[in-house]
């Protein structure tokens, strides 16, 4: 894994504060990944991420950007090169949304025809509306601003983004979506990204590797989403990352990633006493009827009173699906919820793959 | 002895020449100021906004020049430029320059400082910010400055005609000299006129090139 930017001993003391805004940091970010800066209001995360792009100038350390030094560029030149998205979005009222997007292209003389081209482009990715692009910011709402925000920093196709709660300030369904989108777009870009939040369920949700921040920006831990969750580095990180740890890490882990039981299984061909031996060995009073590797769906016990063979009855269709690229979370949702306590696992052509339990959730949650 | 009518209608129509003279002589008496003040007030506002400190000494200043009445700035400046036309426009130019300072400051202070990071995290130079970003945001505030400006220095030209200088004011001074009501209702009535149109048409000119401030009004929600 390539390090894209590297802060080395930095240090911010402003000068109207006593203690260091910044203490000491030392921090590799990995290239083609999101990195969360995470940490409560006032730990030095947001001055952390505003001395990459010289914001604000650090007061000792050094900052390498793709292996230069940003004390040796010219800011400016420096920051038409990163990316920049911030809370409340900052679109230029005055301008257009086309030319707020097309902001940094023609900073650096692209001309006309291709920043044309790339403001349609961006405009697809982020699917908004082309309509928009004659309107202004003050006639949008507030999801499709952060959007325009997201296309405007691509503009120029930046190897490196810097985003400060760029979510924070729309209602939790349109965030949602946006986070949803972000991700979309980043599996296909691989952008280098700081990402400044302090919501730790937003930090879960995006980031390739988290770092949580204590006051002065001193690194707690740094270490992807699930580790973080699974073995906490202190009780700062435990206090931080809150209650339903556990629970937040099964969000993480889908049912692919753990073994699934085979399940009491029969094929539709079966005889009667086939089915009841499988039920007995199983311990359960119903079994999975499958037609070669395709679900069927479940009898149970009561179904084939009277002598009946599995052909004869009627199977009853499965409520608690769910698919291999479900999250554990949503398995353990389907089970507290459903009659027999299982999800049963299909993939996308509706073959039968096994049964998730809660006790296989239960150990999965063990550290 | 017939008493004179109140007005004479005969007397204006007869006198169109004048009429349009004298309102084509106010408009350049105050746009020359206007513009001048604008053009100084423009830098001078822009550095106090930068450096708070020279805020106050200047306010001070621009305010001085304001509270000296208009035929008092008249005799002091006689000394240094005759009795002539430059005197008129240079005492008008002075009284726009507290209004428009004042406003040049309070518009680009009210730029959104997230638009001002965000620009200068976009990699935009000082200058590009101030004539891209703060002046052009600033321009309903200016605008607002520069109808007052405006309106006021209509009435102060009327003033000015005391001195011999045209506008609309020469019929007030000359109708004063002969007591002819007529003439006096017209200077009076016609620059009035013309302080409400240019105020319309400044109005018209600020929506013109302010044209986001119109539409965000009926922005969308959600």
């Amino acid at each position: 894994m390539t390090v894209m930017i590297s802060l080395r001993d930095v240090s911010k003391q402003f000068p109207t504060s006593s203690g260091a805004a910044v203490n000491d940091l030392s921090l590799d970010i990995n290239e083609a990944e999101i990195c969360v800066l995470v940490g409560p209001s006032g730990c030095g995360k947001t001055t952390t991420m505003r001395m990459i792009n010289r914001l604000i100038e650090p007061s000792s350390g050094s900052i390498l950007v793709g292996g230069t030094d940003v004390m040796s560029q010219d800011p400016v030149v420096l920051r038409r090169g990163i990316g920049y998205v911030i809370q409340s979005v900052g679109l230029l009222p005055h301008r257009t949304v086309e030319q707020n997007i097309a902001t940094v292209p023609s900073l650096i003389g692209w001309d006309e025809s291709r920043i044309k081209t790339r403001v349609r482009e961006l405009t697809a990715l982020l699917d908004l509306d082309e309509e928009f692009l004659r309107r202004y910011p003050g006639e949008l709402s507030g999801g499709q601003r952060q959007r325009v925000g997201v296309a405007r920093a691509l503009a120029a196709d930046p190897p490196v983004m810097l985003m400060d709660e760029p979510f924070a300030a729309v209602d939790p369904i349109v965030r949602a979506r946006l986070q949803d989108q972000f991700l979309e777009i980043q599996r296909r870009l691989k952008k280098t990204i700081v990402f400044v939040t302090h919501d730790i369920d937003e930090a879960i949700k995006l980031a390739n590797r988290i770092a949580i921040l204590n006051f002065g920006a001193k690194v707690e831990q740094y270490a992807p989403p699930e580790e973080i969750l699974r073995a906490p580095a202190s009780d700062f990180v435990s206090r931080f990352v809150g209650a339903e740890r556990g629970l937040k890490r099964l969000a993480l882990i889908s049912v692919a990633d753990v073994e699934i039981e085979a399940g009491p299984v029969v094929q539709k061909s079966a005889t009667q006493e086939e089915a009841r031996s499988v039920m007995r060995e199983t311990e359960r009073d119903w079994v999975v009827v499958l037609e070669g590797d395709k679900l069927l769906g479940w009898i149970d016990w009561r179904m084939m009173e009277g002598g009946r063979d599995v052909a004869d009855a009627d199977p009853r269709e499965f409520a608690a699906i769910v698919t291999p690229g479900s999250s554990l979370r949503t398995a353990l949702d389907i089970i507290v919820t459903s009659r027999t306590h299982i999800a049963v696992v299909v993939d996308n052509e509706n073959r039968y793959q096994g049964i998730v339990t809660l006790d296989r959730l239960t150990a999965e949650l063990r550290p | 002895m017939i008493a004179d009518p109140f007005i004479q209608w005969t007397w204006i129509f007869a006198h169109g020449h004048e009429m349009w003279t004298y309102t084509v002589q106010h408009l350049v008496l105050t746009i020359v100021p206007v513009v001048a003040g604008l053009a100084i007030s423009l830098p001078i506002g822009i550095l106090a906004q930068r450096h708070r400190r020279l805020y106050n000494p200047v306010i001070w200043a621009a305010g001085l020049l304001y509270a000296t009445p208009s035929l008092a700035l008249f005799l002091l400046l006689i000394p240094l430029t005759g009795l002539n036309l430059a005197l008129v426009e240079i005492a008008l130019t002075a009284y726009t320059l507290r209004i428009l300072i004042r406003k040049i400051v309070t518009g680009v202070d009210a730029v959104p400082a997230e638009v001002v990071d965000a620009a200068t995290g976009m990699g935009l130079t000082r200058r590009q910010i101030l004539w891209r970003v703060q002046v052009p945001l600033a321009m309903p505030a200016i605008m607002a400055g520069v109808r007052v400006a405006t309106v006021s220095t209509i009435g102060l030209v009327t003033v000015g005609a005391v001195i011999g200088r045209g506008g609309l004011g020469q019929f007030i001074t000359d109708g004063l000299q002969i007591l002819f009501t007529t003439e006096i209702l017209l200077g009076a009535v016609l620059s009035v006129l013309l302080a409400v149109l240019a105020e319309a048409g400044l109005l018209a000119l600020q929506r013109f090139i302010t044209p986001w401030t119109r539409k965000a009004l009926a922005g969308a929600t959600g």
